[in-house]
């Protein structure tokens, strides 16, 4: 399933290896992860991912079909968590296939710039100050207009 | 119609969802929303800062001079962050 949008926790490790076992001989496979942060200069205790599912799943197919057809990639994929997390667990997964590794990387990038400003999900961090909506970032839109 | 909030203007407005018949003239999102907060104070203020306001429209992400005619649900929340 290319698009997986889920309140279950994931294992990165064995997603990256399903993948991979689905792509034998390819040549170049990019697996990121992103995972809930907590520094000591901004604890984090837990954070919860708000999500509109139905469109999260139209929204992330239509960026795995474009990323697909921009950088010729043989698959890819997207685990995206939504609800209550912990520091440390993952919330979301891209992985990209191709022939060499420049369209792999550039692919994977290319999700996560899209997905982080396209894709809806909410999140709001619960620390030692309370509960507070995460802000949308400008690098955020940076990171995405680089690809127009 | 239903209409669906998520995020900080779902707990402004202290709901996640409404059921509404807007008028006729009611076309597009922009209007939908000067509809809703022309009847609601408490959504006028949410809503003030219109370019912080996303929309979709049966799950598909839509700007806000999109029709909404023949619309089941029509979604309005802040900008996204996921990630």
């Amino acid at each position: 399933m290319p698009v997986r949008v889920t309140t279950e926790p994931f294992d990165p490790g064995a997603e990256t290896n399903a993948f991979l076992a689905a792509g034998q001989g390819a040549g170049a496979a990019v697996t990121f992860t992103g995972v809930v942060r907590s520094s000591p200069d901004d604890p984090v205790t837990s954070l919860t991912l708000e999500c509109y599912p139905e469109l999260a799943i139209n929204q992330l197919e239509a960026i795995l079909a474009d990323a697909t057809a921009r950088f010729e990639l043989l698959a890819a994929t997207v685990i995206h968590r939504y609800g209550t997390l912990a520091p440390g667990e993952p919330i979301v997964q891209v992985m990209t296939l191709s022939p060499h590794r420049a369209a792999a990387f550039r692919g994977a990038e290319f999700l996560m710039d899209y997905l982080k400003t396209d894709a809806p999900f909410w999140k709001q961090e619960s620390g030692p100050n309370g509960t507070v909506w995460v802000a949308p970032r400008d690098e955020d839109d940076t990171a995405k207009a680089r690809w127009s | 119609m239903k209409i669906l909030y998520f995020a900080w203007l779902r707990e402004r407005l202290n709901r996640g969802e409404e059921h509404v018949s807007p008028p006729a003239e009611v076309a597009t999102v922009s209007d939908l929303i000067d509809w809703l907060a022309a009847r609601d104070e408490a959504f006028a203020h949410a809503v003030s800062k219109r370019s912080l306001i996303r929309a979709a429209v049966d799950a598909r992400l839509v700007p806000h001079d999109a029709p909404i005619a023949g619309a089941g649900v029509v979604a309005l929340f802040p900008p996204m962050t996921g990630g």
